[in-house]
């Protein structure tokens, strides 16, 4: 055990030093302009027993002072890093995918779960990576995937029930958030450097596709975004 | 064997075969126009059953519209090979008897291409098999006409050889303007994109639309669409565009013919009725075209426009096989040297004047 102490404590402190260099970038995405209501959701009467509640489209899920939800942001030029944390889970509750966007590491084993007591198939049509379709006829059925390449955003949807769909952002590298309810979001142990800070709202990004921003990183950083709507066509 | 080319039965079933393929179509209209192509990811199976005990309780969402669809799918096959059978011992004529062996391999290869669409997530596959369709529609249709007692007769009307003629192509070129048509709104269909443009007589309230990139990408964000569909492209807004253009050429080309018809034929000819028909049908196909849009793509509305649709490529088949039967009996001497295509009977020597 004596001969073991002088390497453990060469071990903890270079982890602590490590740590030490891995910060966060924080932020958060507001929305200028007024969006178009979301549409309302006529489940079909099966998926209406399991949820009753009213549902809509959530395509602008905006909070607290314009906060814009549902954001994936991501840092665009950071290396190759293996996933931090458990796998992600895309569930599919009250006939909804939750959560609606989703951010996963290439080669990052995530879980997919059916909540309800009804048929649901899981069909992820992306434009770089395999696509693959399956069905989860079980209540609490869970299955893993995971996505070989870099894409943003890959779409997953059920089409037995076709208001059901989801994205999932996948990166290479543990460094993306999505924003809260509120537009927050929040990147942890990120290295320090200077990266490119990337927000991609889905409805909006054709339209604001130089939403990125140059981060020096040391230690800390903010950056907060505005998702501008056009005017309409 | 006993074979006849007058089998009123065969005639009766081929006729019911055309029917239940015109349902068919209609059902497999459904499917896409729900968006459910994909919803039984595995096929010959479903959902790993045997898909004749696929229970009844799990025919939920898009799955209803999906297995159904493999059912009468499964019965039109069924009366194909009976069809197909039937033919090939009852029927005098041996072109029509292989004529019912063309449908049968196409009926298969239909059923095939279904499958592989689902097994290989390839939305072309989805193209090519909505097209396969309307001509498997077209081929049993016109077997239905061919077993005909009606045909049989060969009821020709007295008419010139070259107005006949003339209007045989004239008919073929429409039905085959009707036919890109089709071709265009499956490949339309399949992009699963939603309406490319909401509105209509103009599109984006221009009567040609922008198709920047920037343009592009205010139509998708101001879109609130509430399935899973694909964001709409440049490419898509033109297709939209050359469809609406080709509705219109057809409109006038049928409205046109129709009164050729009834100007060379007189009005109590079968070809200047069921010109009529035709261009009765393509006005409701128009009328369909306009409230798919107005109705932001209803299932139940877009599906009877794929269905008149089929409809109107139909009848333009019928019409251009009857005026070319009518060009045949009409011109002994031109039977004497072409191929005995139609086996038709002679009709009498003209009396010269």
């Amino acid at each position: 055990m004596k001969y073991c102490l002088p390497y453990l404590t060469v071990a903890a402190l270079a982890g602590s030093l490590h740590l030490a260099s891995a910060g966060e970038i924080t932020g958060k995405i507001t929305l200028k302009g007024t969006p178009k209501p979301e549409v309302d959701i006529p489940l079909t009467p099966s998926c209406g027993k399991i949820n009753p509640n009213k549902v809509t489209t959530r395509h602008y899920v905006v909070g607290k002072d314009n906060g814009l939800a549902n954001v994936f942001v991501y840092l665009k030029d950071a290396k190759a890093a293996p996933p931090a944390g458990e796998a992600q889970m895309l569930d599919q509750v009250g006939c909804m995918y939750e959560p609606y966007i989703l951010g996963v590491v290439t080669g990052q084993k995530f879980k997919v779960k059916n909540s309800d007591p009804e048929l649901h198939n899981v069909h992820a049509t992306p434009k770089i990576n395999k696509e693959f379709n399956f069905g989860q006829p079980l209540k609490d059925q869970i299955n893993e995937k995971s996505f070989d390449q870099a894409e943003v955003l890959v779409r997953v949807k059920c089409d037995v029930h076709a208001w059901m769909f989801a994205y999932i952002g996948v990166v290479d590298h543990p460094y993306f958030a999505v924003t809260d309810k509120d537009g927050n979001f929040k990147i942890a142990g990120v290295p320090d450097g200077k990266y490119t800070v990337v927000a991609y709202h889905l409805k909006t990004h054709g339209a604001n596709p130089g939403l990125s921003q140059a981060v020096d990183l040391k230690g800390t950083a903010k950056q907060d975004f505005t998702v501008e709507i056009p005017a309409a066509p | 064997m006993t074979r006849s080319s007058d089998n009123r039965w065969l005639h009766r079933f081929a006729v019911f075969t055309a029917a239940a393929t015109f349902c068919l179509i209609w059902v497999g209209g459904l499917v896409t126009s729900h968006g459910a192509g994909m919803a039984v990811p595995d096929w010959p199976t479903t959902y790993g059953y045997n898909m004749f005990f696929f229970p009844f309780s799990k025919w939920v969402g898009g799955i209803f519209y999906e297995h159904s669809h493999r059912l009468v799918a499964s019965g039109v096959g069924l009366l194909t090979v009976i069809l197909a059978v039937w033919l090939w011992m009852k029927e005098e004529r041996r072109w029509l008897r292989w004529l019912g062996v063309i449908a049968l391999g196409a009926v298969i290869f239909q059923g095939v291409l279904g499958g592989l669409r689902v097994t290989q997530m390839k939305d072309v596959l989805g193209v090519f098999h909505a097209a396969l369709a309307q001509l498997f529609f077209a081929l049993i249709s016109a077997i239905a006409l061919f077993t005909s007692r009606w045909w049989l007769r060969g009821e020709a009307q007295k008419m010139s050889i070259y107005a006949a003629s003339g209007l045989r192509y004239l008919f073929a070129l429409v039905t085959g303007l009707i036919l890109f048509q089709l071709i265009l709104g499956a490949a339309m269909r399949h992009q699963h994109a939603g309406l490319a443009i909401p509105d209509f007589p103009t599109a984006y309230g221009r009567w040609w639309p922008a198709m920047d990139v920037e343009s592009v990408a205010r139509y998708n964000q101001a879109r609130g669409e509430v399935t899973a569909t694909n964001p709409i492209t440049a490419f898509q807004i033109g297709m939209q565009m050359t469809h609406r253009i080709a509705a219109f050429l057809i409109l006038i080309s049928v409205a046109w013919l129709a009164g050729v018809a009834r100007r060379r034929l007189g009005g109590q000819s079968v070809l200047a009725k069921l010109s009529l028909a035709w261009l009765a049908l393509i006005l409701a196909q128009a009328v369909l075209g306009v409230a798919t849009i107005w109705t932001n793509k209803a299932a139940d509305v877009a599906t009877l426009h794929v269905a008149v649709g089929a409809l109107s490529l139909v009848i333009g088949v019928m019409l251009a096989l009857i005026a070319a039967k009518h060009a045949r009996a009409n011109a002994p001497e031109v039977s004497a040297v072409l191929p005995s295509t139609f086996d038709l009977p002679q009709a009498p020597a003209k009396a010269t004047a």
